[in-house]
């Protein structure tokens, strides 16, 4: 590359000050920049309209090749399927038949579990979807992990709702556009999700690391019960997320927790399902057991 | 061919291209985002960054020092950052580039390369930084596939982008 020319202006005055002038600009840039910046981080929800509007514009893009990707997508997987076919088989085979008897096992359980709910009257409190749906896109070139759901608040998404999939918690709506939603995922460092033990209800707390993985640090300081393959499932404190949705699974252990694997990788589930704030839904059935008993007290007292 | 007729003498490259083909293209890397691509970790480089620095180490000179703001603004909106994020950095990259070129050195390709390189590894952990400064700084390795992707794929945006220029500025 040749020297730029028009660096030096001679004498031109003109010359001279509009490349003040636009080196000025560029420090006032960067100095607005920072101001920005400040304003993004001591209030997050502030710029949430313009990145909505961003999300809108390109939403027609993503959904678009979401779906034609999620034709494509597995086409790898396929033809991978087809080298060590006969051993698969048979080692299909052999998982096949012990799965049927834990099959027989889990069914009887579920019996069991469903007598048991019906005489606690609990099945109010089990929440049903809001919407069911694509991850359309995510941040993938920036560390905060976030990613795009294809439905919105004219689909009744609010913000803070719960997002999972069959194999657990993805995250937490965090944004919420007219036909987008920005989800704040499991694994965005700034997502701190209440969680405990499945084998002994151990209350702990998982915040992401931006990288597939979380960092679980147990409620009570100076223990460090956690061992690999611990599997971590929602804790139903703070409200927001439902008790017992499956979150990560401990793969090793540090200094102060343990570090896990989140089940429900955001680049793998095909379909994520939004869920009601659990706390909501909760405060929601108190009340309507409250007008149910006030309705019983007044007819009796007639 | 039926090419309707055209003035052989005193052609002028069409206005529109010339001013404004560099910005719409630094705004589609931005917005690659849109792809459905769901990653469980920073992975794609960051393109509007790369066509970005592509046309500035092209043409020095036809960006402004202040052209990184309100692109780097665009980037924000997409991009997931905190809003204000690019738009800072980039315009301290513009700072840097401008600066660099008033010492008014010829410099080679493999040059440009380094320092694109240093520009993409400045603006990509800051960026990490700035969104937690105590828990990220021990974190950065999870940067390393991210940066070697983008350093890697710099001179093919380039090379891109020069052709996009030539018909740019073609009459």
């Amino acid at each position: 590359m040749a020297p730029p020319r028009n660096r030096r202006p001679g004498f031109s005055k003109r010359a001279q000050y509009s490349i003040f002038a636009s080196y000025l600009l560029g420090i006032l840039g960067a100095v607005v920049g920072l101001l920005l910046l400040l304003i993004s981080i001591f209030d997050p929800q502030g710029f949430a309209v313009l990145r909505t509007i961003g999300a809108e514009a390109t939403a027609p893009v993503s959904k678009t090749l979401a779906e034609v990707g999620g034709a494509t997508g597995n086409a790898g997987d396929n033809i991978s399927a087809y080298f060590n076919a006969a051993s698969k088989n048979a080692a299909m085979e052999r998982e096949l038949r012990s799965n049927r008897i834990e099959i027989l096992e889990a069914r009887a359980l579920k019996q069991e579990n469903e007598r048991l709910k019906r005489l606690l009257d609990l099945d109010k409190e089990v929440p049903d979807a809001i919407g069911m749906a694509r991850l359309i896109s995510s941040t993938s070139s920036s560390s905060r992990r976030m990613a795009t759901l294809g439905l919105g608040t004219t689909d009744g998404i609010l913000i803070g709702q719960p997002v999972r999939a069959p194999e657990g918690l993805v995250g937490r709506v965090l944004e919420a556009g007219p036909t987008t939603a920005r989800i704040l995922l499991v694994s965005d460092s700034q997502n701190v999700t209440p969680v405990k033990r499945a084998s002994d209800e151990l209350p702990a707390f998982a915040t992401g690391r931006a990288d597939g993985t979380v960092d679980v640090r147990p409620i009570n300081l100076g223990t460090n019960p956690f061992k690999g393959g611990d599997l971590l499932i929602t804790s139903g404190s703070g409200g927001l997320y439902a008790p017992g949705i499956p979150v990560a699974v401990v793969i090793r252990k540090t200094d102060t927790g343990a570090i896990a694997r989140i089940l429900a990788n955001a680049a793998k589930v095909s379909h994520v399902i939004v869920q009601p704030m659990f706390q909501a839904e909760t405060v929601a059935a108190i009340k309507q057991e409250e007008i149910d008993r006030d309705d019983a007290e007044a007819e009796g007292g007639e | 061919m039926a090419r309707p007729y055209r003035s052989r003498i005193n052609r002028q490259p069409s206005q529109f291209r010339i001013k404004f083909i560099p910005s719409i293209t630094v705004i589609l890397g931005s917005m690659i985002t849109a792809l459905p691509l769901i990653t469980d970790y920073p992975i794609l480089p960051p393109i509007g960054l790369l066509v970005l620095l592509s046309w500035r180490l092209i043409r020095p000179g036809y960006w402004p020092v202040w052209a990184g703001f309100p692109l780097g603004m665009v980037d924000d909106l997409f991009s997931g950052q905190p809003f204000g994020s690019a738009a800072f950095l980039w315009s301290l990259v513009f700072l840097a580039l401008e600066t660099l070129d008033r010492r008014g050195v010829g410099r080679d390709y493999w040059q440009d390369w380094l320092i694109a390189s240093l520009s993409i590894i400045f603006v990509l952990i800051c960026g990490m930084l700035i969104i937690d400064f105590q828990s990220n700084l021990l974190r950065l390795e999870i940067l390393v596939p991210q940066i070697l992707l983008s350093i890697l794929l710099y001179p093919f945006v380039t090379r891109l982008i020069g052709t996009i220029d030539n018909w740019r500025v073609s009459i």
